[in-house]
Parts: structure tokens; C-alpha cells; sequence
């Protein structure tokens, strides 16, 4: 049974069902034989049949069916009446093709059913009304033959096979029967001994040998009991073949219903509300001394679980239903370009919601097409990389931590950060400096931007990029994620996180203004508890949007209050975040408190709600009060979209203003000792960094630090400049700045502020390392030649190739 | 008198839902009224818009409230007094609105129907459809449709 494909077993369900209705049409027709309605549905069910039969390749099947078809055929079109007799062939057929399904069922192959007979028999029927009378009882074996086969007697066997002799005599002159009859049963013998591995059966088989006339016909017919047998299971021969053939029966036609989608999603919305209860009921429980009763909720709590997971079953499909078509994608696609590729797939069986399938349907499609297209290189190409010349193209499926992880995997050259990076700046799409910012793998993201997915942009940066904003948008309006990892030269993987389901997800309830929301758990990376005395620290101003230090990297903070124009009532000053990452930013959300994370059942929500756009949908808690499900995507555009804003104004502006390029920049302040303030433009700042002085090591007479397993160059600022502040501090403040795969750490004393840096004071006390000085904030700040506090620590750090790096500093370093 | 109005006034014989608003008796076609339920938690949504005064659980079902008070551009319903929640069902969704108390069940008959007089000023017009004489009071007839989709 496991051997049959997914198309057989789908054909086999189809047609049981079919020929159930076809029986009672059949007997109906003979009350009503002008009834054209039912003989065509009639021909209909038979020319389905027919149809799949061929394609699959069931030639008796389809012959037999084809004959019948024909019939139907004249019936409909009033050319032959139909008679008893006729209507006899007609369920003679139908007994017919249900044994070769039964047989098919149970091997896969037609077995030895003969079918010979009845198509005679139709064929004569067809001919002319009276003469057939005689043919219709010849033509009976398939019919008749199955009780008598049942009794292992040899005798009956011989008796049946002189019957069966007697049947292609008589129809010699019958059309064409007898012709195929031949090659079929040269055909035939191997599956039929193959099929019997019954005893009962063997007694049969034995008499193979001694049967020196028509030995075909008999290997064919033999096999016939075991599938007849498996409607008449009442039957006393055979009984293994009879248990064998009703096991496969039901495990194919009578282990499956078709079920209402319709039913189906009203049935997982009142899982939906059970679940609710549920909760409801275990959160009251929990506050209950009654034993008994904190039993009987475990046990519901336990139940609902696994009827919500079953009933999600039923509407999971594996993801084989989508890659199916992909071979066939990746094979057109290729020849077109000439490329010869190779389609793997891992975990085809695992299995995600229908309507996410449907969802994904598409996106994978683009993933895949643009894998082929961009990703994997010509041939020549390939061999002139060390490649073999076939590329791979792997998909991948697995469920990680109740989501679906769904990968499309080349090896083709990759994408290459720099070019792509280049190309976003030259869209206008982000600033330079912005840029040399973000590591390689936030560069690679910058395919996902909306701007950036022409065509035109992806032949020239050897990458991908059709459409890709567009695949982005939809896998994230089902909820899912999309991030893309390359490695230039080796290969390209898209991943894409899928929820299990739509209906119920599991969330994170905060509290904000003393109401509560939920943020999907797809979205939320981490939470950070600040109290009053860290938040006072910890949380930074960046030219008045506030930043909160995260392991080094700045992350801007989002208060929902501010975004819902509400007011906090959190006036303790402790600030609770939590990580959120969207469209590939990160960002705090500053909440008043996180309450917890339980299972919600998403809710439509009104069209009112819906054009607000900050909210997904509506939920019900487990204490019965609607809660409102945060959209992150759209909050991280509201909220964020400020700071691209921004982000768009310094490009204009650093376009306007090239010469003084301190002009309207932001800048960091520092101290480096002995009063002296320093501005670095920020722009220029990977990360902030602590590290503590026994950490500082020497290669030559250079101080380096190892970061991030590497080695990192030291500039001490305070040097470097002449100020020489305290030395023996024991946690150095260090700026690490990032250009070209390479970084440095300019070691200050104290991080002061960030300023917008519009220097309306300059003047031109041209020290040494420094651009010159202007007042910031008030006071006079030098402003640092940041190439040469660079230089003074790496003098390579401008020469190009990395090899030549005294320190040594791996591109990995970038991934910051 | 607007074309949208007359051609709902012949359609108006049969019964209407009354209930009371701000003083006023209003009325809704009975068929839409689903239940009247009595004051009901309220989930706020800041930033929607000012008529909506937040959503209710009815039996595990989000359902939006709809002050009707802001919708007619009435006072505010006094502190201390609770609304009472009507639940309509519209094209298969429910939505609710909030009103002051519920009254009877009445039968109203078309010739009594007239037309909002023209001095029915500002948004209030455009949500009612005019107005059954009944005996000693007038019955406004509010256009559900209109008045729930804020």
C-alpha cells in the first residue's frame, strides 16, 4: 500500500466512490432507460476513469472502459436501446473495473484480471440485440467465477478453465479481443504468481504446469478470487487474501472521507473557543484549593490541547501538495537557460496548514524560479569555479519550534554584499555610510527593499531581486518570516519561517496604559527588563529618539504609549522591552509589563479596526477580556518610518553640503580626558563596546583587543590626540568603527552624548588627527580626524586587500 | 428630502426595535437586533475613530461597540449611567452599539412615516431616515447601515 503514489491512491479513492453512485444509476437507468441525464453522468464516471486509467497506464482498464465508453456512448446518443442485457455488460463492467482496482489497490498493478470477457461481451452487446443473449452468459466468468474460485478444489479450477477455454472460442470472431489478448497474457504471469503468496492459492498454481492448453488465460484468471473476495468477505476460501484485500481496501477507499473544507474551518473555530475556555477556566482553577476540580481542569486543559492539535491535523497537507510542481519549474527553466540543475528535496512530508500552503504556494515558486535564474551560474561557468558543472538546488522543510522552516538552497555564486551594497546606495536607497554600517548579512536583507527589485538591479549585482519585496509581503501577511544568508561563491539560502497554523497563535501579552495587547511570538526576539536605576543608564537619546544599548548595539526604543497616543502608567521608571524584529530591523518596543505568553485565537476585526493598521486582530484573553493583536509589521513602519525619514534628509543633505561633511551629521561626543571632548561622526560607529583593560594584548608595539573571535586594533584616542587622561582604568569605553570587512576600536574615555552636529562655530586649529573644532552642546568640541585615529591604529586599514592587515582583521569581524 | 430617503420610506411598515438616546426614541428594523445585552467590559482601541468605544466578548466573538451617542453628535453619556449594548447582525457580522436604555418592540405603520425635517442638521441627518408620528412622541427611524459603520 505504501507503494502507491499519491495520484493512484487519489484515483483509486475517486473511482471506489464513482462506482458506488454507478451501480445505483445503472439499476436506476433500467426504471428509466430514456433517461439521458444518468447515462451521460454515466459515460462521464466511465470516461474519468478511462481517462486516468490511460494516463496512469492501466491498459486493461482503459480497454475495458473503453468499450464500455463506447457503449455509453450510443446509448446516450440514442443510437442503441438499452436493454437488460445491455444493462447486464454494463454492471459486468463495472464488476470488472472494480476488480482490477481492488487489484491495483493491492499491488499496485492490474493483476491478472481478465477482461476479456466482458469486453467481448459489450462489443457483442453493442452489435445486436438478440444474437448476444447467448454471448452475455459467456461473458459472465468475471462474475460468476469469483464464488467458484473461493473453493480451493482443483476440480472446479479445470472446470472453470474449460469454460474460460470456451468463451475466446466462441468470441474469435468478436473485434479485436482475442488479438490483445495474446501479449497480455505473456504479460501477465509474473505479477500473477507474485501475487499470490497464499496457500490456498498455490494449490491452484500448481495446476499450471499440467494444463498444456491455454495456459494464459488461466494464469489470468486465477488471481481474480482475491480481489473479488474483498467484497464478499463473508467468503470462506481464501482467507488471507481476504484479510490482505480488505486491509488495502480500507486503507485507501474506506480510511478517507472527503470532508468540507467549510466544515472543517467551523470546527477548528469552535477548537478556537474551547481553547478559550480552557484557559478561561485554568487560570480560575489555578486560584482553587479543590482538588478534584484542579484535576478535571488538567485533564481539560490536557484534552483541548490534543483536539486542537488534531483538528489541526485535519487540515494540515504536506508540503509535497506545492514542491510537486517545482521539478518541473526548475527543469523548464533550465533548459531555457542551459543550465543543468538539479532539484533535491528534504522533509517533502512535513505538513503545514492548507490555507498557509496555498500562501506559500507562490513565493516559493518566485524563490525557486529566481535560484535557477540568478542563482546558479552557466555550466562553464560552474567548471571555471571548481563546480561540477550540474548545480544543486536544494529545498528543505522542517518544523522548528512549532513553526515550519521552509529553505531554498543553491549553490551558485551567491550574493556579494559589497555589490549589492553598492547598488542600494546608487538606488538612493541608503546612505554610504549607512552602508558601511551594516554587516554583510543586514546588506543581503537590503534585497528584501522595495526599491531595490528591478530587474535591472539583479543581473548587475549577480544576485537576486525580482520581485523579492513581493515575496517578502506575502509570506508576512500570513505571519511568517523571510531572511536570506549567502556565502559569495558557495551559495545562496532563503528561509522562510512559517506558522503552524493562522487560527491560533502563540503570543505574548503586554500591558500598556493598563490594557493589554498581544504581540505575536514570530516577531519577538528577546525581552529586557530595565529597572529605574539600569533604565537611567541604559537608555540613550539619539538626537532625541531614544536608544537602548543591546549587548553593544544600539537599538531604537518605541514606546506604545507614544505610538498609541496613550499615557504610561508606569511611573516608577522602569522600562520593560521587548526585541522585536521586523522586515529585518530590530527594535525595542517599550511596554509598561509583560504579562505572559499564552495561545490566542486570532479574531477578525471589524473593517473600522482594520484601517487604523496597527492592529491584526482582536483576541480574547483567558479572563474574558478582548485584548487587541499588534500588528509588529505595521507598528515597526509607523514608528520607524521617522527614522528613514531622517536617514533620507541626511542623504540629501550630505549631497548638498560634500565639502563640510561635519555639516548636519550626527555626532558622537566624547570624553578622552583632561576635559577634552571629542566628536566622531556617527555614521562612522559600528558599536559601542566595553572592554575591560586585561583584555588589551600587544602584537609588535600595537594594543589589540580580541573581539568577536578576532583581532581587533587598538587606537587610544587620548594618545593618539596628546590628552593622556587616567590610564589605569579598568573598563575601557570603546567606539568600534567598520569599513570594508575591516575594524578598528578607538578607545575614549567616556561616551557623553549624541548631538546633531551642525557646527555653526568652526574653527581652524588644525592639530594633529584633528578636523578642527566646533561648538557642540555648548562647549567646544574638537572634531576627530577619524581616518587618521584609523590609520593611527591600523595603518593598512585604507589599502585594500585584507591579506596585507598587519593585525590581521577577517572580514567575519563585519558580522557585528 | 434626499433621494437614498425616499426610496427607503415605502419599505419601512412592520416592526421596529426602540430604544432611548440621549432623551429621543430611536428605532431599528427588528430583524437586524440579534440581543440586547447589558453593560459589557469594554476593550478601548486607541487611535480608532472617536465612535468607537471599543470591543466586547460576546461568547468568545469580538465584537466592535459603536457609541451611538458620538455617532448622532449627542453629549456624552452622563458618568455613572451604564449603556445598554444592542448587537445587530449585518451581512453575517455582528457589531453593537451602545444606547442609553431599551424599550418596546413597535408596530409602526408606513403612513405615519415622514421624512426628517430639513432644519436635521449634521451628521444626525444622514443617519436617520425620518420619523414615525406615534401618538404623543416621535419614532426615529436610524439607518443601521449606516449608523454602525463608523
Amino acid at each position: 500500500m505504501d507503494g502507491l503514489d499519491d495520484i493512484v491512491e487519489e484515483f483509486l479513492v475517486e473511482s471506489h466512490e464513482n462506482l458506488d453512485q454507478l451501480d445505483t444509476d445503472l439499476v436506476a437507468l433500467e426504471q428509466e432507460p430514456d433517461s439521458r441525464e444518468r447515462l451521460s453522468s454515466i459515460f462521464r464516471t466511465i470516461h474519468t476513469i478511462k481517462g486516468t486509467s490511460g494516463f496512469l497506464a492501466f491498459n486493461r482498464l482503459e480497454e475495458v472502459t473503453h468499450v464500455g465508453e463506447n457503449m455509453l456512448s450510443r446509448l446516450r446518443d440514442g443510437e442503441l436501446a438499452l436493454t437488460p442485457q445491455r444493462t447486464s455488460v454494463l454492471l459486468q463492467m463495472v464488476d470488472t473495473v472494480r476488480s482490477l482496482l481492488a487489484s491495483i489497490e493491492a499491488s499496485g498493478g492490474e493483476g491478472s484480471v481478465d477482461v476479456s470477457a466482458v469486453v467481448a461481451g459489450i462489443s457483442a452487446a453493442m452489435e445486436d440485440g438478440p444474437a448476444s443473449a447467448t454471448e452475455a452468459t459467456v461473458a459472465e466468468p468475471p462474475v460468476v467465477e469469483p464464488p467458484a474460485a473461493e473453493a480451493p478444489a482443483a476440480q472446479e479450477a479445470a472446470a472453470k478453465k474449460a469454460a474460460a477455454k470456451k468463451a475466446p472460442a466462441k468470441k474469435a470472431p468478436a473485434k479485436r479481443a482475442p488479438a490483445k489478448r495474446a501479449p497480455r497474457a505473456a504479460a501477465v504471469p509474473a505479477p500473477a504468481v507474485e501475487e499470490l503468496p497464499e496457500t490456498p492459492q498455490e494449490d491452484l498454481r500448481a495446476d499450471l504446469p499440467e494444463e498444456p492448453v491455454a495456459p494464459a488465460p488461466v494464469a489470468e484468471e486465477h488471481p481474480v478470487p482475491e480481489p473479488a473476495v474483498a467484497d464478499h468477505p463473508e467468503g470462506e476460501g481464501a482467507p488471507a487474501a481476504d484479510a490482505a484485500g480488505g486491509q488495502a481496501r480500507r486503507a485507501v477507499a474506506d480510511s478517507t472521507i472527503r470532508v468540507d473544507v467549510d466544515l472543517l474551518d467551523e470546527l477548528m473555530l469552535l477548537v478556537g473557543e474551547l481553547v478559550l475556555t480552557r484557559n478561561q477556566i485554568v487560570q480560575n482553577v489555578a486560584r482553587q484549593t479543590d482538588t478534584d476540580l484542579i484535576r478535571a481542569s488538567q485533564r481539560l486543559n490536557l484534552i483541548a490541547s490534543e483536539l486542537q492539535e488534531g483538528v489541526m491535523k485535519t487540515r494540515m497537507q504536506p508540503i509535497d501538495h506545492i514542491w510537486s510542481k517545482l521539478p518541473r519549474v526548475v527543469r523548464d527553466l533550465g533548459l531555457q537557460l542551459k543550465k543543468s540543475i538539479r532539484l533535491e528535496m528534504e522533509g517533502r512530508d512535513t505538513e503545514l496548514d492548507k490555507t498557509l500552503l496555498e500562501a506559500v504556494k507562490d513565493p516559493l515558486t518566485h524563490l525557486v524560479r529566481n535560484s535557477v535564474d540568478h542563482g546558479i551560474e552557466a555550466p562553464e561557468a560552474r567548471k571555471k569555479a571548481g563546480k561540477p558543472a550540474e548545480g544543486v538546488l536544494t529545498l528543505r522543510a522542517r518544523h522548528e519550534s512549532g513553526q515550519v522552516v521552509v529553505e531554498v538552497a543553491d549553490d551558485g555564486a551567491g550574493i556579494d554584499p559589497a555589490k549589492l551594497g553598492a547598488k542600494a546606495v546608487q538606488r538612493g536607497l541608503l546612505t554610504q555610510e549607512a552602508l558601511n554600517r551594516m554587516s554583510p548579512a543586514d546588506v543581503l536583507q537590503l534585497i528584501f527593499l522595495p526599491g531595490f527589485s528591478t530587474a535591472a538591479a539583479v543581473t548587475n549585482v549577480s544576485g537576486r531581486g525580482v520581485g523579492m519585496d513581493v515575496v517578502k509581503t506575502n509570506i508576512e501577511s500570513i505571519g511568517g518570516t523571510i531572511e536570506v544568508e549567502s556565502d559569495p561563491g558557495v551559495g545562496t539560502v532563503c528561509r522562510l519561517r512559517i506558522p503552524l497554523t493562522l487560527a491560533i497563535v502563540p503570543a505574548l501579552t503586554v500591558e500598556c496604559a493598563s490594557d493589554r495587547y498581544a504581540i505575536p511570538q514570530i516577531s519577538l526576539q528577546e525581552l529586557v527588563s530595565l529597572d529605574a536605576e539600569k533604565a537611567a543608564n541604559a537608555v540613550e537619546e539619539v538626537g532625541g529618539a531614544q536608544v537602548y544599548r543591546l549587548r553593544g548595539e544600539l537599538l531604537p526604543l518605541v514606546r506604545l504609549t507614544d505610538v498609541l497616543g496613550l499615557t504610561s502608567e508606569r511611573h516608577d521608571g522602569h522600562v520593560v522591552i521587548a526585541v522585536l524584529r521586523s522586515e529585518g530591523r530590530r527594535f525595542g518596543l517599550v511596554v509598561d509589563r509583560v504579562i505572559n505568553t499564552e495561545e490566542i485565537v486570532v479574531k477578525a476585526v471589524g473593517g473600522q479596526l482594520k484601517a487604523i493598521g496597527l492592529y491584526s486582530g482582536a483576541t480574547v484573553l483567558g479572563d474574558g477580556t478582548v485584548a487587541l493583536i499588534l500588528d509588529v509589521q505595521a507598528l515597526a513602519r509607523r514608528a520607524l518610518r521617522t527614522e528613514t525619514t531622517d536617514r533620507q534628509e541626511a542623504r540629501a543633505g550630505s549631497l548638498q553640503t560634500v565639502s563640510a561633511e561635519t555639516d548636519r551629521q550626527r555626532m558622537l561626543l566624547a570624553a578622552i580626558g583632561g576635559g577634552r571632548r571629542v566628536a566622531i561622526p556617527l555614521d562612522t560607529v559600528t558599536r559601542l563596546e566595553q572592554v575591560r583593560s586585561e583584555a588589551v594584548e600587544k602584537v609588535g608595539n600595537r594594543e589589540v583587543v580580541q573581539y568577536r573571535g578576532a583581532i581587533l586594533p587598538m587606537v587610544r584616542l587620548d594618545r593618539h590626540l596628546g590628552a593622556y587622561g587616567e590610564t589605569d582604568r579598568e573598563v575601557l569605553e570603546v567606539i568600534v568603527y567598520s569599513d570594508h570587512g575591516r575594524s578598528v576600536a578607538i578607545v575614549v574615555e567616556e561616551i557623553l552624548d549624541i548631538v546633531d552636529g551642525e557646527a555653526a562655530v568652526r574653527s581652524d586649529i588644525d592639530d594633529m588627527g584633528l578636523l578642527g573644532s566646533a561648538v557642540l552642546g555648548d562647549k567646544v568640541t574638537e572634531l576627530l580626524d577619524v581616518r587618521a585615529a584609523i590609520l593611527a591604529a591600523d595603518p593598512a586599514f585604507y589599502s585594500a586587500p585584507s591579506s596585507s592587515t598587519p593585525a590581521g582583521v577577517p572580514d567575519s569581524l563585519l558580522e557585528v | 428630502m434626499t433621494a437614498p430617503t425616499r426610496m427607503l420610506a415605502p419599505a419601512t411598515s412592520g416592526q421596529l426595535a426602540t430604544f432611548r438616546l440621549d432623551g429621543d426614541l430611536y428605532g431599528i428594523e427588528v430583524e437586524h437586533v440579534q440581543e440586547v445585552l447589558r453593560s459589557q467590559q469594554l476593550t478601548r482601541v486607541p487611535l480608532a475613530p472617536t465612535a468607537v468605544a471599543g470591543l466586547i466578548n460576546l461568547r468568545g466573538q469580538v465584537v466592535t461597540a459603536i457609541e451611538l451617542r458620538e455617532r448622532l453628535g449627542r453629549p456624552a453619556r452622563p458618568e455613572g449611567t451604564d449603556p445598554v449594548v444592542i448587537v445587530v447582525r449585518l451581512h453575517g457580522e455582528a457589531v453593537s452599539m451602545l444606547v442609553d436604555s431599551i424599550a418596546d418592540v413597535v408596530d409602526v405603520d408606513a403612513s405615519d412615516f415622514e421624512a426628517p425635517p430639513d432644519t436635521l442638521e449634521g451628521q444626525a441627518r444622514d443617519l436617520i431616515r425620518g420619523a414615525y408620528k406615534l401618538d404623543g412622541k416621535l419614532l426615529l427611524a436610524l439607518d443601521v447601515q449606516k449608523a454602525v459603520s463608523a
